[in-house]
């Protein structure tokens, strides 16, 4: 049954269906103030739709709401986005031999949420076919919790409270994930490298901390198992 | 207004182009060994690079005083997320625990 297509679809959208709790917070707050920073609902939606990408869909409301060039805009966007081609990389050896219209569908779908989830488990116990197909169910769950969330962020409005601190559940999501997970001693070293230069990268703009934390625990991985 | 139309699309093609790079490349270069080991380590160290600063500066500052709700709430996430393994009970408990120290760490200081 585990080398059926729809087995691994809907294996994959079970696992990603918990971190909905974590996302739908986010598509709601960002519903409220794309809203606030005057675009249409039709434009707050599409956004969630054609970017996809929450963290820079914050950013682009922001700037938005303060006249920010359009050019401006779309490369701020680009730069914080580009954390994606890490995980496009790492998830490559997975995707080897698709065709060309699984490997855009399935990089439609490369988000942080669903990114985690599905090479988490294709990292820890590859299924031996269709690991395209869990990686789809996920991305589709996800998809269809941040089209809702937002949905309902923008009809909803101003009565979702924003003082709640709601924004901590996505620190809870990639905590549920990584922590189980650290297990040997590369890996708990290239963590802990990432975190320390996170801080210490924590100025950059853009979120370009991120990818430098990611290549130094990449790194010091790589060390630490070349020792060991 | 079509401005942000014009943002939104170009953005999401290059997002989209970003995220199909090496899914794209990868086809026809053969991966070095290296990089298929290092390449490993990217869920763990990105997803630490997004956790730390949200525990230690969520204003932008860091913010290492004992007392931080969001760190002690992240520690006690992490004991659940590594006993249960469930994501639902992390996020639920870690909310929860996070609330709790926000409240009485607000009674304290009053």
């Amino acid at each position: 049954m585990q080398n059926q297509p729809s087995f691994q679809f809907f294996s994959g959208a079970r696992a990603e269906l918990p971190l909905l709790l974590g996302v739908a917070p986010f598509g709601m707050i960002y519903g409220i103030l794309a809203l606030e920073a005057g675009l249409s609902p039709l434009a707050a939606q599409a956004m969630s739709a054609i970017v996809f990408a929450g963290s820079s869909q914050f950013m682009l409301v922001k700037l938005m709401g303060i006249g920010t060039p359009a050019l401006v805009m779309i490369f701020t966007g680009f730069v914080i986005n580009l954390r994606h081609a890490l995980y496009s990389a790492s998830i490559a050896p997975h995707t080897l031999g698709l065709n060309r219209l699984w490997k855009g569908v399935l990089a439609y779908f490369l988000t942080d949420e669903a990114y985690a989830v599905a090479v988490l488990h294709f990292n820890a116990d590859s299924p031996p076919q269709f690991k395209h197909y869990y990686f789809l169910g996920a991305g589709l769950t996800l998809w269809g919790g941040w089209q809702l969330s937002t949905a309902i962020g923008i009809f909803l409005g101003a009565q979702i409270p924003l003082g709640w601190g709601l924004d901590f559940t996505l620190a809870l999501t990639f905590i549920a994930l990584v922590f189980p997970v650290l297990r040997d001693r590369p890996t708990l070293f290239a963590a802990f490298a990432a975190g320390l230069t996170s801080i210490l990268a924590g100025g950059l703009p853009y979120k370009l901390g991120l990818v430098a934390a990611a290549l130094v625990g990449i790194v010091t991985g790589l060390l630490v198992e070349r020792k060991s | 207004m079509s401005l942000i139309w014009l943002v939104m699309i170009c953005l999401g093609i290059l997002t989209f182009l970003t995220r199909l790079s090496f899914i794209g490349l990868f086809q026809r270069w053969k991966i070095p060994d290296l990089v298929k080991r290092g390449l490993r380590y990217v869920p763990v160290a990105a997803l630490t690079a997004i956790i730390v600063p949200e525990l230690l500066m969520p204003d932008g500052v860091l913010n290492l005083n004992p007392l931080n709700p969001r760190l002690l709430a992240g520690l006690l996430a992490a004991g659940v997320a590594i006993r249960t393994r469930s994501v639902t009970w992390t996020i639920a408990l870690g909310m929860i625990a996070f609330w709790a120290l926000r409240w009485l760490l607000g009674l304290l200081s009053m």
